[in-house]
């Protein structure tokens, strides 16, 4: 008879210390030696990992009120704009922004060195962050400009609010023009000498419940080394199934997630401001999913190895930027972990931009979190829209 | 005989004497040029391995030029707690210096091939590649 747990009988096991938790990589091992059926039986939660840039990524902030108060129009943090079009002192600190006077890209490639994302860590990291804001004054709030000083334990809320994150698979980037070029896949170099992918393949949380059969809105999660939650879909969530040009299925792609959790309680281990030559400042953020082992087809899916997970390769010099439908084929994560992969009959190196040793490291410690009962699983609010929904990207016109 | 690396550092003064030209006729030596950063009337560095018998008469030559002669140690460090091990520096670093290894895709700097190119400081995200004379 086929195994059928619920979210109910998984906590139980789990509040009384009896749960068994895996990585998805020992997962991968375990079926390899028993099989789908019993490790089934034997597996209730199974955990997943990604560390990577994340630039969709951002906090929300509310200040507290200044004596006499200010509506605070506009923000800045550490010169970096913060949007303030809300209620007085609330503001949204987005992963991207730079400061005022950064040059940007006018001694190219900038270098970008600071901006949202390092903000985001700086605060994780209890450091005092200047805050100015400007208003043009109303009878509620008269005052026009302040300039103080914080920290994160002396504002009322940090909220990390993340539109679009842990997205179900990427690019594998590569050059076909004859120059260097600075994208927010990295450096690649001309005449197709590099190639570039950011995924933690077999360990990436949406490549493991790939019909979104657990993930759904109030799913709790591993998030920036704290607590967080699945708010909603992410934007651009376009759930598919990846096809080659014979029509042969490769996989899952298009699914996002937006997460939410309170940035007091994260840590700057797994939030990092990052920098992309030529491209600008982001966020690396740490995520790590739980899925429960409710039957076999969770676990044939959480059990998928590298070697049958693919990403398509994309030319962006052209093909990225200009729009350009079509690809130069797809690669599995096996081969693009040993470190060279064979594009239009050429050898290219590999490089990876999310960090795997990080990726198992996080999903070690949520494993660690769930065995020590400290971390329930949620049954989600509501499922998010799967492959068959079959949602489309609109494009913009103009 | 094993080359020695070695750092040069030019004051604006002294970046016009014709040095390399004379270390190779006067003192018969193999240069390699790992890096420079030559600019008339500029400061400049030059970061060389050199190989020869008369390598310490060369050495007391550049003193005398005004050149500083520092031995290149650790000319890149890679600060341990910025890298995340992504990865993305090691398809850039042209010596393989930094590799991954396999399966674990852990992330390792190996100073001796190094050749100071400083082509991982810019492009880490992290900015954990430092540049150490």
């Amino acid at each position: 008879m086929s195994t059928e747990k619920t979210y109910a009988e998984i906590n139980e096991k789990i509040k009384n210390g009896k749960a068994v938790v895996m990585t998805a990589e020992e997962l991968i091992a375990l079926v390899e030696e028993k099989g789908f059926s019993r490790a089934t039986q034997e597996v209730d939660v199974v955990t997943t990992g990604t560390f990577s840039p994340m630039c969709s990524s951002g906090a929300f902030l509310n200040f507290g009120h200044s004596e006499p108060r200010i509506r605070m129009q506009r923000v800045w943090l550490n010169d970096i704009e913060a949007y303030a079009g809300l209620a007085a002192v609330d503001a949204y600190i987005g992963a991207t922004q730079v400061p005022e006077h950064d040059p940007l890209n006018s001694n190219y490639p900038g270098e970008f060195r600071y901006g949202g994302g390092h903000l985001i860590q700086e605060l994780v990291e209890r450091k005092r962050v200047r805050l100015k804001a400007s208003s043009y004054g109303t009878d509620c709030y008269p005052r026009q400009e302040i300039e103080t000083y914080f920290t994160i334990d002396e504002i009322n809320e940090a909220i990390l609010f993340n539109p679009r994150n842990a997205y179900q698979n990427y690019n594998c980037a590569v050059n076909l023009s004859p120059r260097t070029i600075y994208t927010y896949m990295g450096v690649l170099k001309p005449n197709l000498s590099n190639a570039h992918y950011c995924s933690a393949g077999q360990l990436s949380p949406l490549l493991k419940d790939p019909y979104f059969k657990t993930i759904g809105i109030g799913t709790r999660i591993f998030l920036g080394g704290g607590v967080g939650y699945v708010a909603w879909n992410g934007t651009q969530h376009f759930p598919s199934i990846q096809k080659d040009s014979t029509g042969r299925e490769l996989g899952p792609a298009g699914g996002t997630l937006s997460l939410i959790g309170d940035l007091k309680q994260m840590n700057s281990k797994w939030l990092k401001g990052a920098s992309f030559l030529g491209y600008g400042a982001t966020l690396a953020v740490g995520i790590g999913l739980p899925i429960p082992i409710l039957n076999e087809e969770i676990t044939k899916f959480a059990a998928v190895k590298d070697k049958d997970l693919y990403a398509p390769i994309v030319d962006y010099s052209d093909a990225y930027p200009n729009r350009k439908p079509g690809n130069l084929g797809f690669v599995s994560y096996a081969e693009l972990k040993t470190g060279e992969i064979t594009v239009n009959g050429k050898h290219v190196p590999t490089a990876p931009l999310s960090s795997y040793p990080r990726a198992k490291e996080i999903a070690g410690i949520l494993k660690q979190w769930i065995s020590d009962g400290t971390f329930l699983i949620t049954e989600p609010v509501k499922l998010l829209p799967n492959v068959n929904d079959q949602i489309t990207a609109n494009s913009l016109k103009g | 005989m094993a080359p020695e690396r070695i750092v040069l550092r030019f004051t604006p003064d002294t970046t016009e004497k014709p040095v390399i030209y004379r270390l190779v006729r006067d003192y018969d030596l193999v240069i390699n040029i790992l890096k420079a950063n030559i600019n008339p009337q500029k400061e400049g560095t030059l970061v060389l391995e050199l190989t020869g018998e008369k390598y310490q008469q060369g050495l007391e030559y550049l003193r005398q030029e005004g050149v500083s002669v520092q031995p290149l140690i650790e000319g890149i460090t890679r600060n341990e707690q910025l890298c995340t091990m992504c990865g993305g520096c090691t398809d850039i670093c042209p010596t393989k210096a930094l590799y991954m290894e396999r399966p674990s895709m852990e992330v390792f700097f190996n100073d001796d091939k190094c050749i100071v190119c400083q082509l991982c400081v810019k492009a880490c995200p992290m900015h954990a590649m430092e540049v150490r004379f």
